[in-house]
Order: C-alpha cells, then sequence, then structure tokens
C-alpha cells in the first residue's frame, strides 16, 4: 500500500481515555466516549468530565440519539447522560447484561438484556417482548416505531405498541448486527460465518453478500442511502444499495485496500467521504468519487484496533477511540 | 524488540465443568472459588443463588448451542458464550481465568467447538481442559439411562469420580471400570465433596498442541487397563488400576493405535481429514502425535467431531524413537476402518 500523500495527522486534538473506547459520538458539538470500564467522557475542548456511568462494571454497549448518550452495562443497566452530564437510570435488568442497545432521534430506545427485549418511547413507556434467542443487534427502522432485532435463525421486526407478534425475516445461522436502509426498502444482518445477509422489506426477498475474512462489526450507510460501507475486510467493502433490487447482482467497491483489516467505518453525513479505522490503529479518510486517499492517523508504538469513529452532523468533525484507550478529533479544514 | 510471552499465554484459560445432575459440580466450582489462590475468575453458569463470591464475576448463560451454516448436526456452537466472551473481553485484566459451568443435561462438544470455530474468541481465550464431575453411586445407572452423562465422560480431559464415600470399595472399582471402558486416558480422581487440589483441574493445557506430549505416559499405556502408574511424586488419591475388570461398553468406546514407524504426509493428511468428515458425528475427540517420513519433527493433531488442529513441532530427539500414536473416543466407532485405512498411511 501507498501512503496517502496528502495527511491530517497534524489536525487530531488527542484525547486520552486510558480505557477501551466502546463507543464514541457527538452530542451536538460536544465530543462523548463510552469506555469499557464504565465511565462515560465529557470532552469539552479544555474541560473534560469523566462520568462513573457503570461504576464497578463494564459498558458493553452504547447509542446516540443525537442529543443524548445510551449506554448499557454488565451491571444490567441503562443509562442516559446529556452533554450537560446529567445521568439518568432508565432501566436496571437485575442479574442480566445489557447485550444491545439502539436509539433514534425522538429519544426513543430499545436494549437487550438475554432474550428481553424492550422498547421505550420518547414518552418513557415501557413494553417488552421475548425473542426466540438472545438478540444481539437492534435497530429502528425509519418509518413507524418499529425495531429489527437480529438473533438465530434470522430477523424479527417488532411494533412495540402493537400486539402483532414480529414478523420474522428467515435465514439459518446466527445474526450478529442488523441495521436498515435510510428508506427502509433493505434490512441487512451480520452473520457468524463473516457475511451479511439482506432482505428486500417488501417481498423478503434474500440477497447474501460475502467474502469476507472476519465478521463484520461495523457499517455505515452513506448519507444518500445509496451505500452501505462494511468493515471486516483489508479494506471497506462498499455496496450499492441504490438500484431495485439492492446489491443483487452488483459488486461492491473496495476502497482504502491495506494489508491490516478494517475495523470501523463511518460515512460522512453530508458527502461521499468515507472514514475508515483500521485494527493498526490507522484511519483514513476516502472520497468515493475518485478513490482518492487522505491520512487522519497512523500510529507508532501502539497497534491496537479502532474501536469508535463517528462524524458530528455538520461533518467538519471526526471523533475516534481505540482499543487501548486513545481517542482524538480530528477538525477538518474548512 | 522486546521479547512477547507465547500468544496462547496471552490468551485467557477456560474450564469446562461438565456433570450429570447431583454430581457435585457447584461443589466444585465453590470449592475452586473459595480456595485461598489469588486468583480471580469470570464464572458463566446456568443458575444463580448457589454460588456467591464477591470477588468474582459471575455471569448468567442460556446455553444456546447453534448449528453451523454446513447444516451437519455435530456442528453445533454456544451462541452465548460467543456473546459474552466478547463481553467480557471488555473487563480483561480484570480476572486471571474463566469457568463455564453447564447444565447437567449439557453437551460438552459444542462448548469445546465454540474455542475452534470463532475467531475472536479464539483470539481472546483458550479451552484449557473439559472437567467431569460423577457421582460414583449413580453414574452406572446414569450411563444406561442417560446418553448426556456418557457423553460428558467421554468428552472429559479431567474426571472427578466423587462421593466415594457412599459406595463400598467393590462397587468404587466397577464404576471406575466403567468409565474406563468409555475414556481410558482421561486423569481420574476419585474424591469425597470434590476435594482435589486445584491444579488438578486448572491449568491442565489438555487442548494445547503443544502439551499433548506431555499426555504420554496415559497415551503409552492406553491399551494397558491392567497398568499400575507409580507417579514420582505422591498424589492424594489413588491412581492404581489393578484388578479394573475390562468393560466394553455397548455404545461408547475408544481405539488406540500405536504404530512403531513412520507414516507418508500425503496419504495421512487426506485420511485424518475424510475421516473426520465422514464420521465426525460419532468421533467426539481425536488426538495424536505423528512421526512423517523425511519429516525432523513430529506432528501433533487433536479434533472435536469434525473440527481438526494439527501442527508440527519440536524435532524428534535422538533418544526418541520415531514412532506414531493416535486415539478416537466415540460412539459406534467403526475400529476396522479406522485401523485399516491408517494402516495404508504407513510410509
Ligand atoms: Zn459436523
Amino acid at each position: 500500500m501507498t501512503t496517502p500523500a496528502t495527511s491530517l495527522t497534524e489536525r487530531v486534538s488527542p484525547i486520552d481515555a486510558g480505557a477501551h473506547v466502546v463507543a464514541a459520538h457527538f452530542l451536538g458539538r460536544t465530543p462523548v466516549l463510552a469506555l469499557a470500564d464504565g465511565t462515560v467522557i465529557i470532552s469539552e475542548p479544555g474541560n473534560e468530565t469523566r462520568i462513573p456511568a457503570h461504576e464497578e462494571a463494564a459498558i458493553l454497549c452504547a447509542a446516540s440519539s443525537g442529543s443524548t448518550l445510551f449506554t448499557g452495562g454488565d451491571d444490567g443497566r441503562v443509562v442516559a447522560i446529556t452533554a450537560t452530564g446529567a445521568i439518568t437510570q432508565l432501566a436496571h435488568e437485575k442479574g442480566r447484561w445489557i447485550d444491545a442497545i439502539t436509539a433514534r432521534a425522538d429519544g426513543a430506545i430499545a436494549w437487550a438484556a438475554g432474550k428481553n427485549l424492550s422498547a421505550r418511547d420518547a414518552k418513557g413507556e415501557v413494553k417488552t417482548w421475548i425473542a426466540p434467542t438472545t438478540p444481539r443487534g437492534l435497530s429502528f427502522m425509519p418509518k413507524g416505531y418499529r425495531i429489527a432485532a437480529s438473533h438465530y435463525n434470522g430477523v424479527s421486526l417488532w411494533f412495540p405498541n402493537a400486539a402483532a407478534a414480529p414478523e420474522l425475516l428467515d435465514w439459518k445461522g446466527s445474526h450478529l448486527d442488523v441495521t436498515t436502509s435510510p428508506d427502509g426498502r433493505f434490512v441487512v444482518s451480520s452473520m457468524q460465518e463473516n457475511s451479511l445477509h439482506g432482505w428486500r422489506v417488501a417481498d423478503k426477498a434474500d440477497m447474501r453478500m460475502t467474502g469476507y475474512p472476519a465478521k463484520i462489526r461495523s457499517w455505515s450507510w452513506s448519507h444518500d442511502g445509496n451505500w452501505l460501507a462494511t468493515s471486516g475486510a483489508e479494506a471497506s467493502v462498499i455496496w450499492p444499495f441504490q438500484a431495485k433490487g439492492g446489491p443483487m447482482g452488483q459488486s461492491p467497491r473496495e476502497c482504502g485496500v491495506r494489508e491490516f483489516k478494517v475495523s470501523q467505518v463511518a460515512f460522512h453525513p453530508k458527502a461521499l467521504i468515507l472514514a475508515i479505522g483500521y485494527e493498526d490503529g490507522w484511519i483514513i479518510l476516502v472520497r468515493l468519487t475518485d478513490g482518492s486517499e487522505i491520512l487522519a492517523r497512523s500510529t507508532q508504538n501502539s497497534k491496537e484496533a479502532v474501536t469508535a469513529l463517528n462524524w458530528d452532523a455538520s461533518g467538519r468533525q471526526l471523533l475516534f477511540g481505540t482499543q487501548d484507550g486513545h481517542a482524538g478529533v480530528l477538525s477538518l479544514p474548512i | 524488540m522486546t521479547a512477547l510471552p507465547p500468544l496462547s499465554e496471552t490468551k485467557i484459560p477456560v474450564t469446562v465443568l461438565t456433570g450429570y445432575l447431583g454430581a457435585g459440580k457447584t461443589t466444585l466450582l465453590n470449592r475452586i472459588l473459595t480456595e485461598p489462590h489469588g486468583k480471580k475468575f469470570a464464572v458463566i453458569v446456568n443458575e444463580f443463588g448457589e454460588i456467591g463470591i464477591d470477588n468474582d464475576l459471575v455471569v448468567g448463560a442460556d446455553e444456546e448451542v447453534f448449528e453451523m451454516n454446513n447444516g451437519c448436526i455435530c456442528c453445533t456452537v454456544r451462541g452465548d458464550l460467543i456473546r459474552i466472551i466478547e463481553g467480557l473481553m471488555k473487563r480483561k485484566g480484570k480476572f486471571d481465568a474463566i469457568i463455564v459451568e453447564t447444565t447437567g443435561l449439557a453437551d460438552p462438544a459444542p462448548v469445546a467447538q465454540t474455542f475452534f470455530v470463532d475467531a475472536d474468541v479464539g483470539n481472546a481465550a483458550r479451552l484449557d481442559a473439559v472437567v467431569t464431575v460423577a457421582d460414583a453411586k449413580w453414574l452406572a445407572a446414569r450411563l444406561k439411562d442417560a446418553p448426556e452423562a456418557k457423553n460428558q465422560i467421554a468428552f472429559a480431559d479431567v474426571i472427578l469420580l466423587n462421593k466415594t464415600d457412599l459406595v463400598s470399595p467393590a462397587e468404587l472399582r466397577e464404576v471406575e471400570a466403567r468409565i474406563r471402558a468409555i475414556n481410558p486416558y482421561a486423569k481420574l480422581h476419585k474424591t469425597v465433596n470434590c476435594a482435589v487440589p486445584l491444579d488438578a483441574v486448572l491449568g491442565k493445557n489438555a487442548f494445547d498442541l503443544e502439551r499433548i506430549l506431555e499426555i504420554e505416559p496415559d497415551f503409552l499405556n492406553a491399551e494397558d487397563h491392567d497398568h499400575d502408574h507409580h507417579h514420582g511424586h505422591d498424589h492424594d488419591h489413588d491412581h492404581h488400576h489393578h484388578g479394573l475388570k475390562h468393560y466394553h461398553d455397548e455404545d461408547m468406546q475408544s481405539v488406540a493405535i500405536k504404530y512403531d514407524g513412520e507414516v507418508n504426509p500425503e496419504k495421512f493428511m487426506p485420511w485424518i481429514n475424510d475421516l473426520t468428515q465422514a464420521e465426525g458425528p460419532s468421533i467426539l475427540r481425536c488426538k495424536g502425535i505423528l512421526a512423517f517420513k523425511d519429516e525432523p519433527k513430529r506432528f501433533v493433531f487433536q479434533g472435536v467431531h469434525m473440527i481438526l488442529d494439527g501442527d508440527l513441532q519440536r524435532e524428534w530427539r535422538a533418544d526418541e524413537k520415531r514412532d506414531c500414536k493416535l486415539v478416537f473416543i466415540g460412539r459406534d466407532l467403526k475400529e476396522d476402518l479406522i485401523r485399516d485405512g491408517f494402516q495404508k498411511c504407513v510410509a
């Protein structure tokens, strides 16, 4: 691989997180990190606050509504944290782990604790459904109050406010994470066997996306909804979804080819620019239109994976965190 | 450059505790957790309540056994274990070892296979040993009516024959012979209240290819049920096998092969792969150390059902005889097929 000609590495302000960064989100313009040691860092420039959101416990998963961070811990607690540091416990599932969590802009969230899947709407009303096996991934569908939950042998689409049983998108095997295309036409899961499985919601047509050397644990939809970028290979594999059949019969693009696996991906919120984090801690920005690359972070001593990566809403700043507790904010020269 | 420890030492060791209902699994678990060893454990259990150790991390599991995509009935993993070990890695550094307690009816194979099939689990943790607790009074009956109990004995690296105070010496010899008919290779400890030194159940490296060499004393004596192997040091358990009756379990048995010579790797490798693919559902465990023609290093392999793991290791020493030893434990093993197949691989 050639090192990208241009570099933005000088424009990164580091944050010393000190523990495995599980999630990194901007709440408004404030960078916020969720750490495996139970701490949440609110990193206002020049004023860092460390909040013991899950004391003596680990944060297993986190999601953002844009203004609030929601964390799930191995203490069974679901906690909401705002940019001002206000912290609220929303649920406590005693003796269980919070295995998955998702949130949307109006503040509704859903979480899984063992087989129990709970949805809490923006007003605070909680509904629960017991999944056939432990859900490992959750995603709000873009239309209506509906949640996709991935589990063994498929994905269930659940309306928390309806009495009807969830609709099952079935496919044999163990489904890990799940995501929904921004237009709601497609549901995609990542599978134990290093592949993706997709369904066209309208007719449940199946699509298989295979050929990865590792599990796909990070993905991101482009702002126009036409592309799904994925981790799990020594490049980001990017599937086209603009056609009626989605990626069926089409080849994916590959961007940011290196000899290290991609661990995190995040599409810019306004342009076809993809941020790619690697298992050796590097971060590269790739412009899809011409494939040009800009180096955002290189590493010498640390070789630990990028484990969290997200843009702010304006697309001017990129927040990242790594397995060995490094983090930082990249400010684009715009 | 700094010297790094071998990969296996940076992985968290995992001990799997199995045993039929009431055999004393929880007693052993509590003993492991309460002994003054200064270690911290993450314990994956199926029922909360009976253990309450503040210092350790206790996680509830649901034993979600998932088939892999090849559609084969023996190719299964524990989905919950993959998820839990991923979660535990977020607490890396806070504990020294993991103990997985299975339910009394559980098959140990999916647990073991998880460590070989899932790359993330395999990178983070290593299977140390399967430890089975058996009830000296009731095991013989369970071997007749509960296939799960037989699986647990057949699969074990270490067997605690517990509650020996509740049976007569004759009954004890009887049940021991029943165990040996199924699994002649596991380390057997006769116990009351699961009282064993911790190093009898922890740190066994039973699945480490490099350590398969260390089980050789048992290997060599595998076909000799009447042997009397005195160890150079004193165990507080009785390891004598005099007067054991020869039983042959109706459906679970072992096949041991010793060959004083070399095999042709070009014949052996496809044979062992084909054998475990075809007979995988009936082969629970297999292990072997082989001399390949024109190869200065030993070849060591092990398998669980269809999953095989093998590698060339250290060179044969000048004072060692280059030979081959293999063992298969399973249900309704086709002994003639295995022996004939191996014979065709000799160099
Ligand atoms: Zn199989």
